[in-house]
């Protein structure tokens, strides 16, 4: 049995008279250590997907369908007590901005002392020892002295590391991690990531990264899951997606990497943008964006299908040439 | 809402008016059964006070036609001293209450509005000048507006009227009294007006129809009234709305510590303080019955007000 | 700095009161006495000073407490005010007591349950208080709880007692029930403007990142409304809450004048009424330094609240 296995997940966003469908019957799965990428644009519904797990939608946004099994245990149906003892404590997360994430009137003690009251019997002296090991595990300089901070006094990866810390707290079995370097400069995104990649392995535990970043994804994950539009297109083993990918939108993401070009030649990239969701096209959703695309494109929503846990939500599959092919064609 | 141009068709108005009543802004006004009776409300009571002088009983100003024999007589509804000539009971002097709150209620509107009119004139005036401008004028006039908003309204208007009054003497004061309520109360709150608009034009400056009418040639004033200020109404709307019921509870406050209107020319303010003894010796429609018109129309002026921030959902400057 | 600045004003204020309203040699010498003699007098009172001379005159007795006397009470005007002081003081004391203790709890319960029924009654309520003027509650108070049940005195300050020196009515139960109504008054037109305001504030505050993560720890409920996201809805709050205190002594003198409070704003009318200009002038000086020294708390009170601002290097 998989540590957490969500199946056919659906959420919706009801809005006064319509009612936006954000993940349309997703399912994956991940197991203890396991490291898994969940990969689109912007309003893709991966973020949709992670805050789903923990029942963190923002209002009005509910789960209207499907099972969220932690340890067997269906956790979408759990009561807010019931969820209290998860958050936090069996699965935390890392969000995206670490400048909105701290709370700016409480110092980093404060904060991270509640997280490990919250869900053990400690007292203060023990959760303080608790919290300045774990600074240290994120190699923050003079822990003890960090304790004290306020947010602002930190800069923003510093922030990071705090948040990252916090995540690591209570060892939880899983970190759902949502675009965790995206806000920070460049120069030290590849350090935070790289810091989050030794601590899940040396803790063994679980990650859920959220990217649009396939860069990062291949660095650190060990199997990855493609969203578009509420959906996921194609999902298996991160080396062989990325090297034989095989959904058009995949591809796209893939020949749009700066690496993947010569340098001083154009970026690929994927023409017009994703559709908002209440104007879906018909059909497979990426339609209209899609090289292949055909009149059946506009009729049937396809299946995720495949072999060896590499699946594809994809009816053109044979037509498609190769991805080397193609790459070697430009 | 302003006057339409002459050589604008009548056809071209009534389009204007279909467009405007099938709009979302209307269907969602008719939707809120609170907002429809605010607006009702609000305007019978100005209707009615703009045309006190044709549809009251009585005219209270006109010492002749009051008789201090009729002082005190209790509303129609009472059934023992009711006269069928006062609807709502006669006050101490015998003047009849509804033709008296009536003529209140004109004086009370007229200086909330004309005070908030002035308060809107140099707000946006100000506002314009400094977003647009910008620089030292900006930074003057903020400071400037930090300093008179960190002193409480009423607190200053009470103390400039009660030196004015103590300097002019309470008769001559008395006469000057509407003027010097509009232009306190008026001078006072311009800081609400100017930083929203301020903050709107820093919006819309850089927008591309601003440089496109400048590279065209327009003068800034030009620019600032005909393209920069329609951006700012819905804004300016709002605050208007709150404005006036605050304009008039104010106006209320100082008539009722007696540095407001006089008692032979009442505002509803000052008819609710000289009658607020005899509510002790049982003549409770003398108090009562104005302070339920006030209240009404606040409120009234309120729910609108919410209703119209609600639906506009503009940008107010926040401290 | 900026407290320099307003207190220069208000003494400029104050001093051309001094010196256009009333005449000082009229209230000593009275009317008998001949046109020299009364030039020689005023040669004497050094009133036919230059301005700047007159004015350093009267500041330099402003800083030493010695506003003139009172022509009523024949008395300094300072120690007049200071006198009917404490009785506004604690109406003011009463009356922040009812509005912290409705608004926050009402406000915090409307922000996190913005759908219920009791935060739409509370709602409703709030803008029907902020529509009633402060000295319509006042008398209908009287009118109800007084006149017509009789379950609380109407008007004055009842008993006092001074256990600390200082003449209270906080400390016997005569005191305290004079002290309810006008507090209540008071409080009614204050309440709902806070009980708006923490609820706008902390609705926005209940949307940001750092709740949605604090909710991800796993943390209780009420850590979060009442820690997370109550100590940052303060701070617009105490921003606000300073600018309204001017505006609680304002309606001070609409509460004290219905209740007959014998306290500053009270006296202040009467000496508007009397023309009695050294304690016009005491009064608004008073009300000056009321207004510098709630702003420079409040400036403390944000920094304490605040982290991210500090005292040292402070801004103006």
């Amino acid at each position: 049995m998989a540590l957490l296995e969500v199946k056919d997940l659906e959420v919706e966003f009801p809005l006064g008279r319509i009612t936006l469908q954000a993940i349309r019957k997703v399912s994956f799965s991940l197991e203890k250590g396991e490291r898994l990428g969940i990969v689109g644009e912007s309003g893709a519904g991966k973020s949709v997907a992670a805050f789903s797990i923990l029942n963190l939608l923002s209002r009005p946004g509910r789960i209207s369908g499907g099972e969220i099994l932690f340890e067997g245990d269906d956790i979408s149906k759990f009561d807010d007590r019931q969820m209290r003892s998860i958050r936090g404590n069996r699965i935390s997360m890392i969000f995206q901005d670490p400048m909105m994430t701290l709370n700016p009137v409480l110092t980093v003690a404060t904060q991270m002392i509640e997280c490990l009251k919250a869900h053990r019997k400690i007292s203060k002296k023990e959760a303080w020892d608790i919290s300045v090991s774990k600074l240290k595990e994120v190699m923050i300089p003079s822990p003890e002295e960090r304790m004290e901070s306020y947010p602002h006094e930190l800069s923003g990866g510093m922030r990071q590391r705090v948040v990252i810390a916090m995540a690591l707290l209570t060892d939880p079995e899983i970190i759902i991690a949502d675009e965790p370097t995206t806000a920070l400069d460049v120069t030290i995104q590849a350090e935070i990531m790289v810091l989050m990649l030794d601590l899940c392995k040396s803790n063994n535990v679980g990650l859920i990264l959220i990217t649009h970043d396939l860069a990062v994804v291949s660095q650190v994950t060990e199997r990855i899951m493609v969203m578009y539009a509420g959906r996921v297109v194609e999902e298996g083993g991160t080396k062989e997606v990325i090297t034989n990918p095989k959904h058009p939108y995949t591809r796209g993401l893939l020949k749009a990497l700066p690496q993947e070009n010569t340098a001083g030649s154009r970026l690929n990239q994927i023409r017009g943008t994703m559709p908002s969701l209440n104007a879906l096209p018909k059909g497979c959703a990426f339609n209209p964006r899609c090289d292949f695309a055909t009149k059946e494109c506009h009729q049937v929503v396809p299946k995720l299908e495949g072999r060896d846990g590499h699946n594809t939500a994809c009816i053109h599959l044979e037509k498609i040439p190769s991805f080397k092919s193609e790459l070697g064609n430009q | 809402m302003g006057k339409p141009h002459s050589e604008v068709s009548g056809a071209k108005i009534m389009t204007r008016i279909k467009s405007f009543l099938n709009s979302d802004f209307v269907y969602r006004f008719r939707k809120d059964k609170v907002a429809v009776v605010s607006l009702g409300i609000v305007l019978v009571l100005v209707l009615s006070a703009v045309l006190a002088p044709l549809i009251s009983p009585f005219d209270p100003y006109d010492l002749k036609s009051i008789d201090i024999m009729d002082s005190e007589i209790p509303p129609v509804w009472d059934e023992n001293d009711g006269d069928e000539r006062f609807l709502l009971g006669t006050d101490p002097q015998g003047r009849d209450m509804l033709s008296t709150i009536l003529y209140g209620m004109r004086i009370s509107l007229m200086i909330g509005f004309f005070a908030v009119l002035l308060q809107g004139i140099l707000g946006v005036t100000i506002g314009l000048l400094s977003g647009y401008l910008g620089g030292k004028i900006d930074a003057f006039f903020m400071r400037l507006a930090d300093i008179q908003l960190s002193f409480s309204t009423l607190m200053v208007a009470i103390i400039t009227l009660a030196i004015f009054q103590a300097a002019f003497g309470a008769e001559l004061y008395s006469k000057l009294a509407i003027f010097m309520l509009i232009l306190v109360i008026g001078i006072a709150e311009w800081p609400q007006y100017a930083r929203t608009v301020r903050a709107s034009v820093l919006a819309e400056k850089h927008k591309e129809y601003v440089d496109a009418a400048r590279v065209i040639g327009m003068s800034p004033a030009r620019i600032m009234f005909r393209h920069i200020f329609p951006n700012t109404l819905s804004p300016i709307l709002v605050i208007s709305t709150i404005q006036v019921a605050n304009a008039i509870i104010s106006e209320a406050a100082l008539s009722f510590l007696g540095l407001g209107m006089p008692v032979n020319q009442p505002s509803l303010g000052s008819l609710i303080s000289s009658g607020f003894e005899y509510i002790f010796s049982g003549s409770w429609w003398i108090t009562v019955i104005p302070s339920f018109f006030l209240v009404l129309l606040i409120l009234s002026i309120n729910l609108l007000g919410d209703w119209l921030r609600d639906a506009l959902n503009p940008k107010l400057y926040k401290d | 700095m900026q407290a320099t600045l307003v207190m220069f004003v208000i003494s400029l204020i104050g001093f051309s009161i001094q010196d256009n309203l009333g005449d000082p040699l009229r209230e000593l010498v009275g009317q008998s006495v001949s046109e020299k003699e009364r030039d020689a007098l005023r040669d004497r009172m050094g009133l036919n000073d230059p301005f700047l001379v007159q004015y350093g005159r009267f500041l330099s007795n402003a800083v030493q407490g010695d506003l003139g006397n009172s022509y009523f009470f024949k008395k300094p005007a300072l120690e007049v005010i200071a006198r009917k002081f404490p009785a506004t003081l604690e109406l003011v004391i009463g009356a922040t007591f009812i509005i912290i203790f409705s608004s926050v709890p009402l406000g915090i319960y409307s922000a996190i349950k913005p759908n219920s029924w009791l935060t739409r009654f509370i709602l409703g309520i709030s803008i029907v208080g902020i529509s009633v003027p402060v000295f319509l509650t006042a008398i209908f108070s009287i009118y109800i709880f007084s006149v017509e049940l009789g379950w609380m005195p109407s008007f004055g300050r009842g008993e006092t007692t001074a256990p600390f020196g200082w003449d209270s009515g906080f400390f016997n139960g005569d005191g305290l029930l004079h002290l309810i109504l006008p507090s209540l008054s008071l409080a009614s037109i204050m309440m709902p403007l806070f009980i708006r305001l923490i609820r706008s504030e902390m609705m926005e505050i209940l949307q940001m990142d750092y709740i949605r993560f604090a909710w991800a720890k796993g943390l209780y409920p009420k850590r979060i409304w009442f820690l997370h996201a109550f100590k940052n809805t303060l701070l617009p709050v105490i921003t606000v809450g300073g600018v309204q205190v001017g505006t609680m002594l304002a309606y001070t003198i609409l509460t004290e004048s219905v209740f007959q409070w014998p306290g500053m704003g009270f006296l202040f009318l009467e000496a508007v009424n009397r023309v009695d200009t050294p304690l016009i002038i005491a009064y608004i000086i008073v009300v000056g330094l009321i207004f510098v020294v709630t702003n420079t708390v409040v400036d403390l009170l944000y920094t304490w609240v605040n982290p991210t601002v500090k005292l040292v290097g402070q801004k103006s």
